[in-house]
């Protein structure tokens, strides 16, 4: 084989991979440490700094406002967003090419002016609850995600198969929900699992979304770090991680992860 | 009749959320900063007339474009490896660019904090290795920032180029070879111009997000390397120069967007495979 890379070139790839996953590494062993400031390798092995995140309320709220709100932004921009995914693969001649761009526009527009933007004209402007304006937020955040990952499914459906169930008689809506949704179920459960670590872990939208009682766990870690540099944070940043593993294991579990690379 | 609907009727909630929530916000935004009182456009002469802010937009650029160049490099490097690893070995370490991109970015910029610290590691090894008696202030400086964005967007990059480099024929680095061209001459001849495209796209995507950053100059520049969305940040929620933090918003939209579509006009042009 000619095209195997040089010794120096695995050795540089070698180093990146090592300054990746070095400071991940990093931050759970701080989380272990027992001592009350920040250290690595952890000095003594404890739990209490995890203990110690369910005792600050500020952070007990927060990951429960985050949670809900990653559920329901993801579960409302999957019942519009495959909608969408649907019409833009089945009636393609319909509808102008200038549409599938609108679906991909909260990419575009860069996160932190979308937040600014939406605390200006959505929840001060138009007086939305703070809840409302940050779930608005999150399911435009991860909407793109849905659209696009889906569509890209929709994109190698053979759409004769649902043609014959209707022509068979077979009602539309219920031809959709018994033939068209469970040939796409790898790309709905792809574009969940993304829309969801999207939104769990967002800030820069969030920021300006947030009032009394209501923030989300990025930002509130965010806070807490400008006050605190104690391992609790080390702690939550792992409990987050954790939350990333658990969602990946589902990924690895049904569909196997080289597809995110695509 | 009913039929020729079908397929607005099914993206409409969609493209309402976008356009209701997004388009018009966005716009109203861009629009505040046309309509003040002082003249059409006073806040923007207002923002390149300041020296402080003028250095927060260049400082940004700057930041962005060193993060973007350094990733590049590492990202096609260490892409290049990847997509030639065995089968295993290559899930595992495209696994190992996806955890960390998956892990979120105020988790990944701590990291950076406690490495970067004043009692940080890389201060208690440099001190322990007698390389220095007094630790560094690395924090808060240019630099601790463009690592920390590094760290973040080098996976991206890995990811992206992965997928141009698995792409390119096997058939056509061979017929480079047995033409003569030694491996280094195949590298530098074939297979980066056909990566070209997908560098660009890259590129577009690790500049943009590096521009529009908020969580890593906060935690790592502070007050002193303020950038464009820590600036925004502080002009909206702290000072509540609402015309002020529009300003910046509308120059991060006008920049982000030329760049995208510029860059992708020229990744078309660039492009072998299409020509």
């Amino acid at each position: 084989m000619t095209t195997r890379p040089s010794p120096a070139l695995i050795a540089i790839a070698a180093l990146v991979y090592v300054f990746l996953v070095g400071p991940l590494v990093i931050v759970i062993g701080a989380s272990l440490s027992d001592t009350t400031y920040l250290t690595f390798p952890p000095q003594g092995l404890s739990l209490r700094w995890f203990e110690n995140i369910f005792e600050i309320t500020a952070f007990r709220r927060t990951i429960v406002t985050s949670l809900q709100i990653a559920f329901l932004s993801t579960g409302l921009a999957l019942l519009i967003g495959i909608p969408a995914a649907y019409a833009l693969n089945r009636y393609r001649i319909q509808l102008p090419s200038w549409l599938s761009t609108v679906f991909v526009l909260p990419i575009l527009v860069p996160e932190i002016v979308l937040g600014f933007s939406l605390l200006k004209s959505v929840a001060v402007g138009a007086s939305f609850p703070i809840f409302v304006s940050l779930l608005i937020g999150h399911t435009l955040l991860v909407l793109p995600y849905c659209v696009r990952v889906i569509s890209a499914s929709l994109a190698s459906f053979d759409f004769s198969i649902e043609e014959a169930a209707i022509s068979l008689g077979s009602p539309p809506a219920k031809t959709f929900f018994t033939i068209v949704l469970p040939n796409v179920r790898a790309g709905v459960i792809a574009a969940f699992i993304l829309a969801f670590i999207t939104s769990i872990n967002d800030v820069s939208t969030s920021l300006f979304l947030t009032g009394p009682g209501i923030s989300t766990l990025p930002i509130q870690i965010l806070a807490h770090v400008e006050q605190f540099f104690d391992p609790t944070i080390a702690s939550v940043s792992v409990l987050l991680m954790f939350l990333t593993v658990a969602v990946m294991a589902i990924v690895e579990r049904t569909l196997g992860l080289t597809f995110l690379a695509k | 009749m009913l039929k020729r609907y079908t397929g607005w009727t099914l993206a409409l909630p969609a493209t309402l959320l976008v356009t209701l929530f997004l388009v018009l916000p966005v716009a109203a935004t861009i629009a505040t900063t046309f309509a003040d009182a002082k003249g059409v456009l006073a806040p923007y002469l207002a923002f390149f007339a300041s020296g402080f802010r003028r250095t927060v937009l260049w400082r940004t650029l700057e930041i962005s474009l060193a993060t973007t160049a350094i990733s590049l490099v590492l990202g096609f490097l260490t892409a290049y490896v990847v997509a030639r690893a065995p089968g295993r070995m290559k899930s595992v370490l495209i696994i190992a660019a996806v955890f960390p991109l998956l892990t979120g970015v105020v988790v990944r910029s701590f990291a950076w904090l406690i490495i970067l610290g004043k009692n940080g590691i890389l201060n208690n090894v440099l001190v322990g290795i007698g390389v220095t008696d007094e630790p560094f202030s690395m924090l808060y400086t240019q630099g601790s920032v463009i690592v920390a964005m590094v760290y973040l967007f080098t996976p991206l990059m890995i990811l992206t180029l992965v997928g141009v480099l698995e792409n390119i024929p096997e058939d056509v680095l061979q017929a480079s070879a047995s033409l003569g061209a030694s491996p280094s001459a195949t590298f530098r001849q074939v297979v980066f111009p056909l990566a070209v495209p997908g560098l660009i796209v890259g590129a577009v995507l690790v500049f943009t997000g590096s521009f529009t950053s908020y969580a890593t100059p906060q935690l790592l520049g502070g007050e002193r390397q303020m950038m464009m969305g820590t600036f925004l940040y502080q002009r909206a929620m702290v000072n509540f120069d609402w015309v002020g933090a529009s300003t910046i918003a509308a120059i991060m939209v006008v920049i982000t967007v030329a760049v995208v579509l510029a860059m992708t006009r020229i990744a078309k042009r660039l492009n072998p495979m299409t020509t």
